[in-house]
């Protein structure tokens, strides 16, 4: 069945974007990742424009990360306070994003910029994960392995505007979450992610967060700075496809429950250095099309207005 | 005064009755309004019409609304493949299709061709921004581009003719078709030259949910924005509460 999307402009199969949806929906619930960084890659492979791709996946990642922050909302796993310093951040660093992609839209580079940024990010998370999952099944193999300190004292340590975050037991300088908002902002704007594989371990190893308020935090902070992403593409650049959205997150936020039930009962690193894989496999995908000669060496596109 | 300028009126009307009954051609459309509704995945359109029987051969033309179009070529920087040189046009029919009786070359001269922008070769771009020297590698670029998103089918439409009165051709509109006014213009050409012309309008329109979605996302782009938003809490909002009930 064929639905014509509004903003996007073309026809698709309502089934591939449903499933689409829910297949990313159940990998971000398995491993409570935001799938932003596989959905926009995916929607750029199924032949929506980038910008479109981008500006909607933001929309659908609002919906994604409200019913996952309320859960952890209920279970009381949201630091506030931290999440409204991130957001002061991710607020300006959308903005930001925005402003840019414009900019870049502009001059006929949004769509290298887009794929370039997720090259690299995807590399190095997909490495990451990799390795990182390797080794947890190493170390379930041979049990007795060092066990890292809970907190280290740093340079970052020394930084001024200490503030206290009573949920997190933290007392640490606010500029470093601000900054942490501005860069993930910026990347939401641009990539269509919520930011939160950046987030999360950036929340964990370098603020030294508990992992228990992590992902409800970072959830928290993610719902605003998609909406802010979501009115600011729609508003300057009209390229949130409300139709595609709804497509996206029906299938999702299906998934997604499911995701998060299989997850308690599957062997969970096994299944990360799976979710490794398909990172790296979409990287590669992307890298190659970017490195190989392209078909045809020219493209066109629309200047806004009547010729 | 008044009375002058009804017998002119009067006069008009029936000089243009007069040359209707003579006209050599008569062309019309199965349809003069594409609906590009949620369920849209293309159309075919009939058009059909009657000559006066003299031999003749029948071209139809049919450009989409004008557009302006950015062509940008790729260059290899770094190792990766970007976009480095561009040219814009301007005055480029959004979509271009052409059917005829024979093939053009054998019933048109290249002057004929030119005049009337038959074929894409003669279909004139404005507005030319580039003083480049490869401007007309990017304009073959534009038109290969074009060719394959389905937007300006091969010229290899052809129009049936029953003895050398009626005629009849099928004009396919893919799903991505653009909006807006198109002309279909039918020629009557005799010893190659265009002894008769015919322009009929087609409109392509959005219309149901996807027009108004549209409309609104350009007319209220801040308020869609937002709407948008709503939207996705409310969705994100009321699985969350499905799901914590099951």
């Amino acid at each position: 069945m064929q639905i014509y999307l509004p903003i996007a402009e073309l026809s698709v199969n309502i089934f591939l974007f449903l499933g689409m949806g829910a297949g990313v929906g159940f990998l971000s619930g398995l491993f409570g990742v935001g799938g932003g960084f596989l959905m926009t890659p995916l929607l750029i492979f199924a032949g929506i424009s980038p910008a479109v791709a981008v500006a909607t996946e933001a929309n659908q990642i609002v919906a994604s990360s409200v019913s996952g922050a309320l859960a952890h909302w209920r279970r009381g796993n949201v630091d506030v306070k931290m999440g409204v310093v991130l957001l002061v951040g991710g607020f300006f660093g959308s903005t930001l994003g925005v402003w840019l992609f414009s900019l870049l839209r502009g001059l006929g580079q949004i769509d290298l910029v887009i794929r370039v940024s997720y090259v690299v990010f995807l590399g190095i998370i997909g490495a990451l994960m990799l390795v990182e999952s390797l080794r947890a099944i190493n170390r379930q193999r041979k049990p007795g392995g060092k066990r890292r300190k809970l907190h280290q004292h740093n340079w970052l340590h020394g930084l001024p505007f200490k503030m206290r975050f009573r949920r997190s037991k933290l007392y640490i300088s606010a500029l470093l979450p601000l900054a942490i908002g501005v860069l993930v902002g910026i990347l939401a704007a641009i990539m269509g992610v919520g930011g939160g594989f950046i987030m999360v371990p950036a929340m964990i190893y370098l603020l030294g967060m508990p992992t228990a308020t992590v992902v409800g935090t970072s959830l928290f902070q993610i719902i605003f700075v998609t909406a802010n992403v979501t009115f600011l593409q729609a508003w300057q650049n009209q390229t949130v496809d409300a139709l595609l959205a709804l497509l996206l997150l029906a299938g999702g936020v299906i998934g997604a429950q499911l995701g998060s039930r299989a997850g308690a009962k599957l062997p969970g690193e096994h299944l990360r250095s799976l979710l490794a894989l398909i990172v790296l496999g979409v990287c590669a995908r992307l890298g190659y099309e970017l490195l190989a000669r392209p078909d045809d060496l020219f493209s066109i596109g629309h200047i806004v207005g009547q010729g | 005064m008044r009375g002058l300028f009804t017998a002119l009126t009067v006069a008009l009307l029936l000089g243009g009755a007069g040359e209707a009954r003579a006209q050599a051609l008569v062309a019309d459309l199965s349809d003069h309004l594409i609906a590009v509704t949620t369920g849209f995945v293309g159309t075919e359109l009939l058009l059909f019409g009657a000559t006066d029987g003299d031999e003749g051969d029948i071209v139809v033309v049919v450009r989409g609304p004008a557009e302006r179009v950015m062509v940008r070529r790729k260059e290899r920087t770094g190792g990766i493949w970007v976009n480095r040189h561009n040219v814009a046009f301007s005055g480029v029919p959004s979509f271009y299709h052409l059917a005829s009786s024979r093939p053009l070359t054998d019933i048109t001269s290249p002057r004929v061709r030119s005049r009337h922008q038959l074929g894409l070769d003669n279909v004139r771009f404005g507005g030319l921004r580039s003083p480049r020297s490869d401007v007309a590698a990017f304009r073959q670029a534009l038109i290969r581009n074009k060719r394959r998103d389905g937007l300006y089918p091969n010229d290899a439409g052809d129009i049936s003719q029953l003895g050398n009165r009626l005629f009849r051709t099928a004009v396919v509109f893919p799903s991505n078709v653009p909006t807006g006014s198109y002309t279909v213009t039918v020629y009557l050409l005799r010893k190659g030259a265009v002894v008769s012309a015919q322009t009929t309008p087609l409109v392509v329109s959005k219309i149901g949910i996807g027009a108004r979605v549209y409309d609104f996302a350009h007319r209220n782009s801040a308020l869609y924005g937002i709407a948008s938003i709503f939207m996705a809490l409310m969705a994100g909002w009321l699985a969350g509460a499905i799901f914590k009930r099951a």
